[in-house]
């Protein structure tokens, strides 16, 4: 008999309302104080970047800021670290592909 | 296989100037055990960014050993895996003013003629070459001979390369220089035990002045800390290696005090690396936010799109250098048996074949590809220690 044991309902956290934020277009519910990262993960998506050279998929996976494996472009800038930027009103994640700035390069 | 209780030849130091030297003196028949006390480019091998230039050299001796281990590179980038990142990329040397620009190509004409291919560059197009170049520089030097390696990869696969007839010892600190009768080398002490050769080469670096000790003789390497910035993985966005030209004189300068002036280049794993400080502060490793900061601010002088990307980490090491900035290459007359092979400053990576050519012809009565003369390691004087 599974029960939803939260991490919110672990800590009896009570959060003000929820708000909208969008990956790749797509809204997706947050709730306040939560990280990018647990957002994404509360609306099951993994995977929100691709690898420099194999383009494989990629997500949290310290959690904690220390792996830099969770790197999000995130309102259009390459390289922020899902798991320790808040979630805010609006916030659009895109999925980085690899290195996030193909923009800068020369040929 | 035969087994053999002595080698012909101790290196010590599993830089990449002992690996350069046990490569070739393997490969001209000398069975060689490599001993560090540390690992394989533990030193400064590993903090360095693989500068294999000739661009920085004015003519002389240093020049004619650069040139011809540029060649070598050249040889062992076909023998040697490609995880070595071999770039022929070329460098570019740049003057924000006129002034330093004429200085700049007075130094070129005296390079050209001593063998350097050199090709002005007017500041029109020199972003053509490098898109992101700041606008507005008074021109350039392009060199194309000027290379690049990952330095601590091409130390291994040196060594690896170099096949049965080399063996490593790392982790094991050389505590005394054996010798016999006459005061000849007959080998080394470790607190594992004595190891016989006939032949001990200091490529120790940095630290080749204490092994020099060791063995009864003075050779006054010095420090020179250095620090190098490092970016975020990025997409091709230098091409070559790019430096002001301030650099040149940084590198000639007997100055105690942080000097700085930007060396950027691209890698192909994708961070741009930024150089070049240099300080001698001994063997301290503390972090000089200053050098950083000044380090930083020069290369987005130089690259203005540097400014909208991170730099995540920074490494620091210790240039060996000798009071008249040449390397110690050959055979020590003080100490029968002993060679030198260190003292290469900031140029170490680049000089390496061309001193492991040189140490093993040495060994074998083969021709030297060079006047070693400028790099006698008693030319300091001071006798035995």
């Amino acid at each position: 008999m599974a029960r939803d044991r939260s991490p919110a309902e672990l800590v009896g956290a009570a959060p003000d309302a929820a708000f909208e934020i969008t990956f790749d277009g797509r809204p997706i519910t947050a709730l306040p104080g939560q990280s990018l990262a647990a957002a994404l993960w509360a609306a099951g998506i993994l995977a929100w970047r691709t690898t420099r050279v194999g383009g494989r998929p990629r997500g949290a996976f310290c959690g904690i800021g220390h792996c830099f494996d969770c790197l999000a472009t995130v309102n259009g800038e390459p390289n922020r670290r899902a798991c320790l930027v808040p979630a805010r009103p609006g916030d659009a994640v895109t999925t980085q592909e690899g290195h996030g700035h193909d923009d800068l390069a020369v040929r | 296989m035969p087994t053999r209780n002595s080698p012909d030849l101790l290196v010590i130091g599993a830089g990449v100037v002992g690996a350069a030297c046990a490569y070739y003196a393997a490969r001209r028949g000398l069975h060689v055990t490599v001993l560090d006390r540390g690992s394989v480019a533990g030193g400064t091998t590993g903090a360095g960014e693989g500068n294999l230039l000739v661009s920085d050299k004015e003519p002389g001796p240093e020049l004619r050993l650069a040139l011809y281990s540029t060649q070598l590179w050249r040889e062992l980038a076909v023998v040697l895996p490609s995880r070595i990142e071999y770039e022929a990329k070329g460098g570019l040397v740049v003057a924000s003013e006129e002034k330093g620009l004429s200085a700049l190509r007075e130094f070129a004409a005296r390079q050209t003629e001593a063998g350097v291919t050199a090709e002005v560059v007017p500041g029109g197009r020199l972003r053509e070459l490098e898109p992101h170049l700041a606008p507005g520089l008074a021109g350039g030097v392009h060199y194309p001979q000027d290379a690049q390696v990952q330095p601590a990869l091409a130390a291994a696969h040196l060594l690896r390369a170099a096949g049965d007839r080399v063996s490593l010892r790392l982790g094991e600190e050389v505590t005394a220089i054996l010798t016999g009768a006459h005061g000849e080398v007959r080998g080394v002490r470790t607190p594992s035990g004595d190891l016989h050769a006939p032949y001990v080469v200091n490529a120790a670096g940095t630290w080749g002045g204490e092994l020099a000790r060791l063995a009864g003789v003075q050779l006054p390497v010095r420090p020179r800390r250095g620090f190098v910035l490092v970016t975020e993985p990025l997409p091709r966005l230098v091409r070559r290696k790019v430096y002001a030209a301030d650099y040149v004189a940084d590198v000639a300068s007997d100055s105690a005090a942080l000097q700085t002036s930007a060396v950027v280049e691209g890698t192909p794993a994708g961070p741009v690396l930024i150089g070049a400080s240099r300080e001698r502060v001994g063997f301290d490793r503390s972090l000089s936010v200053e050098a950083l900061s000044r380090l930083a601010g020069q290369a987005v002088l130089l690259f203005p799109v540097l400014a909208t990307v991170r730099a995540v980490r920074t490494y620091a090491g210790f240039r060996p250098y000798l009071p008249d900035h040449l390397p110690a290459i050959g055979p020590d007359p003080r100490r029968p048996g002993l060679l030198h092979a260190c003292g290469h400053e900031g140029a170490g990576i680049g000089l390496a074949p061309a001193t492991g050519r040189i140490i093993a012809e040495t060994l074998t009565d083969g021709e030297l590809p060079l006047d070693i003369t400028p790099f006698r390691p008693d030319r300091f004087g001071g006798g035995e220690a």
